[in-house]
């Protein structure tokens, strides 16, 4: 297991990053960001094999495709930290003639970004697709994804699900944020899934279950599973269990932040949780 | 007056099919995709060639659109195909997010547009599919009228980089465009020049203003006929030209009139020379179960309604 200090303190950063950006507009989703914080922050800087700068195509390396394009926060902070964009861009989030429009887009031209995304449902079928431009290519590399849980309610991710398993698609990793919250409330009451791990299953899909979704060394060994299974005739899912909000004691065990910004004093509170590690933007 | 022969008939898709055919064997990077289709779109040979590069999606068109922006990552060129109700009204989300707002090199690619797919009725019959497509940024939206042209529109399709939308249709109609033409997108073509009145068509009904032109021309009245082929964008210069010389145009589409080619046109007129215009187009309605000759006559989209406009048209100069 490497020595995972750096990514605990890239966690912190990442964290302060999405409070600071989400309270300077006023917008954004910082639950659901704060959630997926160790999960993208070990995915970049440990799991995925990149290149070094950025081109569409994406050919040798890993891919990445957010599809609940609502928590662009974490994921801004991510990939400038992970070294695609200036850090101090940050300071631009969501206002007039950024890059870092409020859900991400290929668009303005943001290095990292492969898609659009933010109508929700859509991002597995496009990962679907550069999967298998991959292996036309006999690129040997992966793709992954990070999915919402109340995401999985839109009818086009289970086209997209049977399709992977009916064609074999094994270069691919899906990861589902299961933090049991949508915007209306519990995912329980708003539209009982019920087993999302048996679903999967009955699709065809290999499920890896990551129980601690906000522990950098569960993460870390998860993953090394679900890579472990990729390559052999099935698709593989990352059931990943996480805290909204995690980080900020005030924001975790509650839907209230899925997309409501912190005033001064709540900004305050957040960021003396979550002490400076590698430098503010 | 330059008048239109043909000698044999063919369906555009099948057009589309030996155009696609072809790229199979020139381009590497085309692929194709299809949700459940395959004979109506007319993509066996491709499929037969090239098996490693085609996608059988099975009925589900918003996931076909979705991987279609996917294997543009990795420098693709995808070719999808379904009917032209199913790869825009069912998928327009999918479309507007994954490929036209993603700036992905898509190509899609709709059989059996308008009220000529027939039988089967207003649920599979578009006529709104034009407007749907314009509406979007950086869509490049063009309706072919022959097998010839359509075949040489899907090869031009691929070297132009950017989401485009080809719309093509089922019946058997006359081949009159030449074989060996080079297809420009965004580029009018003048079939017949005239002086008292344009008439510009799109689709299936270019063949019916090309015989529209020939019953005025025995009236004595001089109809410029011009194949618009790119609806979007549009060859504003050649519309605006010929309107200078005739003051007034007939616009004529197997489409709703409001969306359609019509509207862009009037739009470019209104702005540059506000001309008398009449409209050849469905008007604001579904369409119905009927042998397609049969539909064109009932909701007027045949040379007979284009004569009538002309002759409208004309009188309000």
């Amino acid at each position: 297991m490497p020595n995972t200090k750096h990514l605990e303190d890239l966690t912190i950063q990442v964290r302060r990053d999405i409070l600071r950006m989400v309270h300077k507009v006023n917008s954004g989703h910082p639950g659901g960001s704060l959630g997926c914080t160790e999960f993208l922050v070990s995915l970049y800087n440990e799991i995925m094999v990149r290149k070094e700068g950025f081109d569409m195509d994406g050919i040798g390396e890993d891919l990445f495709f957010l599809s609940n394009g609502h928590i662009s926060p974490v994921f801004y902070s991510v990939i400038s930290r992970a070294g695609y964009f200036p850090v101090e861009e940050l300071n631009t989030f969501r206002l007039l003639n950024s890059r870092l429009q409020g859900h991400p887009t290929t668009h303005e031209g943001l290095p990292g970004v492969r898609i659009a995304s933010g109508s929700l449902g859509q991002g597995m079928s496009v990962a679907l697709g550069a999967a298998q431009a991959k292996k036309l290519n006999r690129d040997n590399h992966l793709v992954y994804t990070l999915h919402g849980d109340g995401e999985l309610q839109e009818g086009q991710n289970w086209e997209a699900i049977m399709y992977a398993a009916g064609k074999k698609v094994d270069n691919i990793i899906c990861t589902i944020d299961l933090n049991g919250q949508q915007i209306d409330g519990a995912t329980d009451e708003v539209l009982p899934m019920g087993s999302i791990k048996a679903k999967f299953e009955a699709f065809g899909w290999v499920v890896i279950d990551i129980e601690e979704g906000n522990n950098i060394e569960a993460i870390l060994k998860g993953m090394a599973k679900a890579k472990s299974n990729t390559g052999k005739g099935k698709p593989v899912c990352v059931l990943l269990k996480t805290m909204m909000g995690n980080g900020v004691d005030f924001m975790m065990h509650t839907h209230a932040w899925h997309g409501k910004a912190p005033n001064d004093e709540q900004l305050a509170k957040g960021l003396a949780q979550n002490p400076e590690t590698l430098g503010d933007y | 007056m330059k008048t239109y022969t043909y000698t044999e008939k063919k369906d555009t898709r099948s057009g589309f099919g030996a155009g696609l055919a072809e790229l199979g064997r020139t381009n590497p990077n085309v692929v194709a995709l299809c949700a459940d289709l395959v004979g109506s779109l007319k993509m066996e040979k491709f499929i037969e060639e090239n098996p490693e590069r085609f996608f059988q999606i099975g009925i589900a068109e918003a996931n076909m659109m979705g991987i279609a922006a996917g294997l543009t990552i990795g420098g693709k060129i995808p070719f999808t195909g379904t009917f032209a109700n199913f790869s825009t009204g069912r998928v327009y989300d999918q479309i507007r997010q994954s490929i036209a707002y993603s700036d992905k090199n898509v190509k899609i690619c709709a059989s059996h547009a308008g009220l000529t797919l027939g039988e089967d009725g207003a649920t599979h019959q578009i006529l709104e599919d034009i407007g749907l497509m314009k509406m979007l940024p950086g869509m490049t939206v063009i309706n072919t009228c022959d097998y010839n042209q359509t075949k040489a529109a899907t090869i031009a399709i691929a070297d132009y980089h950017g989401p485009v939308y080809l719309r093509f249709g089922r019946p058997v109609v006359p081949i009159f465009t030449p074989e060996d033409q080079k297809f420009e997108i965004g580029k009018a073509v003048m079939l017949t020049e005239g002086t008292d009145v344009t008439i510009v068509a799109t689709g299936h009904l270019v063949w019916e203003a090309l015989e529209a032109s020939k019953v005025l021309f025995e009236k004595g009245i001089s109809a410029e006929v011009i194949n618009i082929h790119t609806i979007k964008p549009l060859d504003e210069e050649a519309i605006l030209k010929s309107v200078a010389k005739t003051g007034c145009i007939v616009t004529a589409e197997e489409h709703n009139y409001l969306g359609g080619l019509g509207e862009s046109v009037a739009r470019v007129l209104a702005l540059n020379n506000p001309t008398p215009q009449e409209f050849v187009a469905t008007n604001d309605t579904f369409g119905e179960s009927g042998i397609p000759s049969q539909l064109m006559d009932k909701y007027g989209l045949n040379s007979a309604a284009i004569v009538e406009k002309s002759l409208s048209v004309i009188k309000r100069k």
